[in-house]
């Protein structure tokens, strides 16, 4: 792609208020659970209250004597009627896949797994029903810590899987990387957890089936983020509904985190269960249900190794990781902790070589996929901790240390020693501006003033580098994902030349209703309320892969601006036509087609749009009609990047962390809507915040989830948050025409590494140099007190 | 998400509640707020089959005065307490730790009494009272009782109101000036509880003081008097080296040395400000 579009135009690079807004704050939304079937009953699932056991018997007499009871099935009834296993979606090399059912069949292997489900006519009585199913379960120990899991004599999840492996992968050159750290100055080491998250998105996954008899068709509503990929794995591989005859529509969802990306056993059991009862079924899971059935996120142990020269030049990176993949393979899970992790740990620096293992370990917990930055996150914290402890070995200054390891500027594309190349970057102008708008040194004065009253102020930075919009095809295929990763846009010009988009991306809090809008209106010289998004419906949107890494605007966006030009290219031809030019002579703005140089010779975009359907008067070779569809398959990721600073204070009587300032600046490439992509800044800053102090997944030995409620699984607040000062650089993406990167994910990434670093440089007094997360004041103080005793 | 199936009853006055809990029993609950019972009726916890409602009942509600104390009836919200001027003024404890319990919506809808009867091990009222050495009236078929806050907290979610019995007020005794308290508590992230809390009242009487009042909540079963603090405090000169000394009692057996240490800092922190206020001209 050569050229990149300029937001000249007054509605790109506006922050139009979002047009989805209104329905939103009135409640006139439609979420899956307000979408009412006729004569439909309610789904409750019978869970196994055990991490690890064998189901000897179900016994159901009691629930099905329930008036009002119509059915409950359990795993083998799934199986018996042909339901297939569920399947992986990306395949590694030798990976173990452990067979999983919707429904569990013998073995329950985390407590959650659903066993059996009861279908009624209220989801009171549902309820009870399941009350009364009686599962006889022998019960087995359990694997919990990845780490455990892979010890001699360590419980077996699966026997298809020895010692709970789920695969082993590595890149990079071991070789080189093995003799820069024999040649190294300085090597630093420390094992580093990145612990297990909650996605916790507002609106509980739930969904609604209904059969038709008369014609075959199934309709599925679901909390999903890709209906089209939930269409295509639960008909072809799961369920065998034929996609002419299977609809999912995904209508507003309310947040997905990456948690309502993957197919879940629920939908197939609803949709199953209502084409088998010929009655619609309906299910919404209960905030208990998402903390123990949601794909959970991150949870990995990792040993680094960072060897410097003498100059403080990084010369190698060594990583071997642990990842607790959970009790199943998630649908996308195995390219989380590989291909999304591995390939980031170069981060913004030029690091000549680099080794990465992982090992993804089974054990009897929640499976594990992607959440909010996906494997980058635990690269960033990875390579930014790492940059710290080896900034204090070196006596050197961590902003310093890291300007003297960036990318240059002027060596892009980029290539890493992690399979991946840098599409565009400018690293030393986002890590100035944070200084400035810091004031580092002002910053450090005081940390220095503060120290001499006893007071422990503590300055974290975090360069992170972000990958979007996942990319090409051909190049995802052959590393093992089972789909392609562009996106499809059709445009729909009406008679009357309003606009109709139907967009394989899926807007759950994104905005897409109004940063598309936005972007076609822009290029159609529209007013924004002439443009219709349309999403979230196998029925209506032609195809689409989805919303999830940071790629709907660089792919999904790109998609769209294709058609639009594709449109805009027909509708001179017709403009031509009908002023007796040439085609060639045409150009189009402001909402008319004219001849280049005579502007008064032009025809209006909505005389044009009508000439199109009427056909009464167009050129000879071409169709009547203004409609096209474009599919957009990048020629790479994107790369955005930037740095956050945080600056916190720690109360060294209680191991309290207060978050005082926090500093980001974000090079995104293009934007269509500043205040959109400030808002997935905030949001995704508030959750690697939440990561670095508050929250984490725990069990116990036996695999109870202890964190299974808001009671206690400390989502972050509002209150415990400083305003966060937010800049820009804009570097363009060369990979897309808009230029446009992404930024969906970028504050999950960057912020947890910047509080982290934070917290242990205002330790750093007191002789400490790490800190497991997520800092709670408990393990602070700990920390604190150990330090004590040791000097 | 979807309580058992249970019967739901408005009282119209404390005697038709009353009534209606010694018919139904056992399989009764009072709600006011709900805050505390629902969640553990839709997590199924807890299976009442019959709910009286008593937040409509006329005089339940309100803060006023009485002797110089101060009275809040059973049903008042954690705002209401937190937002009365009589409140702060007078009991500026009582009115920080409201207005810090939970989160707004909690705040608007729980009430006192349900609090005090709920006795959960980390909430922050049952330290206020017992600082205030306040008394719990509890109203059963025998008749009126003024419980001393003492006596009040039996265990773990449990307290010595009978469950044919309700509260209807609580009296909160002041006497004359020098009067200061303070609540300090480090919230969980999670659920807005207190990891720790301390609830300290203080009287102060020509540079003396004269009387203390310190509490403890969210460590064991119940929220629990720092008598030895109080014995550190009292008959000692009102100087903040006082309150620093005795603070160092607060570390009760059998916690966690994390535990013992919030404890101690947590109480310095309530004392000291409690002493401003006592002090203050």
């Amino acid at each position: 792609m050569a050229t990149t579009l300029k937001p000249t135009d007054a509605l790109m690079g506006a922050s139009i208020k979002r047009l989805e807004d209104g329905k939103f704050l009135t409640g006139r939304a439609s979420f899956t659970d307000d979408i009412k079937l006729v004569g439909q009953t309610h789904a409750v699932f019978v869970r196994s209250p055990h991490a690890h056991a064998r189901i000897r018997g179900i016994d159901a007499k009691a629930a099905l004597g329930m008036p009002g009871v119509h059915a409950v099935l359990t795993g083998e009834d799934l199986k018996g009627s042909g339901v297939n296993p569920m399947p992986v979606g990306w395949l590694l090399p030798d990976i173990k896949i452990g067979e999983k059912h919707a429904l569990a069949v013998g073995t329950a292997r985390f407590v959650g797994e659903a066993v059996a489900v009861v279908v009624a006519d209220t989801p009171a009585l549902a309820r009870d029903a399941a009350d009364a199913v009686v599962v006889d379960y022998d019960v087995l120990p359990a694997a919990v810590e990845a780490v455990d899991a892979l010890k001699p004599g360590a419980p077996q999840v699966h026997a298809n899987a020895p010692g709970n492996v789920a695969f082993n992968w590595q890149i990079g050159d071991r070789a080189k990387t093995d003799s820069a750290f024999a040649g190294a100055q300085t090597v630093v080491r420390q094992r580093l957890v990145n612990q297990r998250l909650i996605a916790n998105a507002i609106e509980p996954r739930a969904s609604a089936a209904a059969f038709s008899p008369a014609n075959g068709e199934l309709t599925l509503y679901v909390t999903s983020q890709n209906p089209h990929v939930h269409r295509l794995i639960m008909g072809a591989f799961i369920l065998g509904l034929p996609e002419h005859k299977f609809r999912v529509i995904s209508p507003d969802v309310g947040g997905g985190f990456g948690s309502k990306i993957f197919v879940y056993p629920e939908e197939c059991v609803v949709a199953w269960s209502a084409k088998r009862l010929a009655r619609p079924v309906r299910w919404t899971a209960t905030r208990s249900e998402s903390f123990t059935t949601d794909a959970h996120g991150r949870d990995h142990v990792s040993d680094a190794e960072m060897a410097f020269d003498a100059d403080g030049r990084i010369i190698g990176l060594r990583v071997k990781t642990v990842a607790n993949m959970g009790s199943y393979l998630s649908l996308f899970a195995p390219c989380v902790p590989t291909y999304l992790y591995g390939t980031l740990l170069s981060g913004q620096y030029d690091i000549p070589a680099i080794h990465c293992e992982v090992t993804g370990v089974y054990t009897n917990t929640t499976p594990v996929d992607a959440y909010r930055g996906a494997g980058r996150p635990e690269a960033c914290y990875l390579v930014e901790r790492m940059v710290d402890i080896g900034a204090r070995a070196l006596g050197m200054d961590p902003a310093e240390l890291r300007r003297k390891n960036l990318v240059p500027a002027g060596s892009f594309p980029y290539q890493t020693q992690v399979a991946l190349a840098y599409d565009s970057g400018n690293y030393e102008p986002a890590l100035d501006k944070a200084l400035e708008m810091l004031d580092y040194k002002k910053a450090r004065a005081a940390q220095a003033a503060a120290r001499k009253d006893g007071r422990l102020i503590g300055i974290g930075l975090s360069a992170y580098i972000e990958a979007c919009g996942i990319a090409p095809s051909q190049v995802v295929g052959s590393l093992g994902a089972q789909a392609g990763l562009y996106e499809s846009a059709t445009v729909r010009v009406h008679p009357t030349g309003k606009v109709s988009i139907m967009t394989g991306s899926h807007s759950h809090g994104q905005g897409h209703d109004t940063t598309f809008a936005q972007l076609a209106a822009s290029e159609l010289g529209l007013a924004i309320e002439d443009v219709e998004i349309v999403h979230g419906d196998t029925g209506r949107v032609q195809f689409g892969m989805g919303t999830y890494g940071s790629r709907s605007a660089a792919v999904g966006g790109t998609a769209i601006y294709l058609s639009l030009q594709k449109i805009k290219d027909k509708g001179k031809q017709i403009a031509a036509h009908l002023l007796e030019a040439s085609p060639a002579d045409m150009d189009f703005a402001d909402g008319k087609f004219f001849v280049k140089g005579s502007p008064s010779k032009a025809k209006a975009w909505g005389e044009v749009c009508l000439a199109a359907y009427l056909a009464h008067n167009i050129p000879a070779n071409i169709e009547p009609g203004l409609e096209t569809t474009s599919f957009f398959d990048p020629g790479n990721f994107t790369f955005p990047f930037g740095t956050h600073i945080a600056v916190v204070e720690v109360d060294p009587r209680t191991g309290y962390v207060e978050l005082n300032r926090y500093v980001a600046v974000d090079d995104v490439g293009n934007v269509i809507n500043p205040m959109i992509v400030d808002g997935q800044l905030h949001g995704g800053i508030a959750q690697g915040v939440g990561q670095a102090l508050w929250e984490g997944a725990t069990y116990d030995s036996n695999g109870q989830l202890l964190t299974g409620s808001m009671i206690n699984y400390a989502l972050p607040k509002a209150e415990n948050l400083p305003s966060f000062e937010t800049a820009r650089t804009v570097t363009p993406s060369p990979v897309n025409p808009l230029g446009i990167k992404g930024a969906g994910e970028a504050g999950a990434i960057a912020a947890t590494a910047a509080v982290a670093n934070a917290v242990v440089d205002a330790l750093s007094p007191l002789g400490i140099t790490h800190v497991d997360l997520p800092l709670t004041p408990e393990r602070v103080w700990g920390a604190i007190q150990n330090a004590q005793k040791r000097s | 998400m979807y309580p058992a199936s249970f019967e739901y009853h408005r009282a119209t006055s404390v005697d038709d509640a009353l009534g209606m809990l010694q018919r139904y029993g056992e399989d009764a609950k009072l709600i006011a707020g709900g805050h505390s019972l629902l969640p553990l009726m839709k997590l199924r916890l807890s299976t009442p089959t019959h709910l009286i409602d008593i937040r409509r009942i006329a005089g339940l509600s309100g803060v006023r005065e009485n002797g110089g104390g101060v009275i809040v009836g059973a049903t008042t919200t954690h705002s209401e307490v937190a937002a009365s001027n009589f409140v702060r003024a007078k009991l500026p404890l009582l009115a920080e730790a409201a207005g810090g319990i939970g989160d707004p919506l909690v705040r608007n809808m729980g009430t006192i009494g349900g609090s005090l009867a709920h006795a959960d091990p980390k909430a922050d009222y049952p330290a206020v009272v017992l600082a205030l050495r306040a008394n719990v009236v509890v109203v059963g078929k025998s008749g009126k009782d003024s419980m001393e806050s003492d006596k009040t907290f039996t265990g773990m979610f449990t307290t010595a109101v009978q469950a044919s019995e309700m509260i209807t007020e609580v009296h909160f005794p002041v006497s004359g000036s020098g009067n200061g308290g303070a609540y300090e508590k480090l919230a969980d992230p999670a659920s807005g509880y207190a990891t720790v809390g301390v609830a300290a009242q203080l009287k102060v009487e020509g540079g003396t003081v004269t009387s203390a009042g310190v509490a403890l909540t969210g460590f064991g079963p119940k929220a629990t008097r720092l008598s030895a603090v109080e014995a550190a405090l009292k008959g000692k000169p009102a100087t903040a080296d006082t309150v620093r000394a005795a603070a160092k009692q607060a570390a009760l057996p059998g916690v966690t040395p994390y535990q013992a240490n919030l404890a101690c800092v947590y109480a310095e922190r309530a004392l000291i400000r409690a002493l401003e206020r006592a002090t203050a001209k």
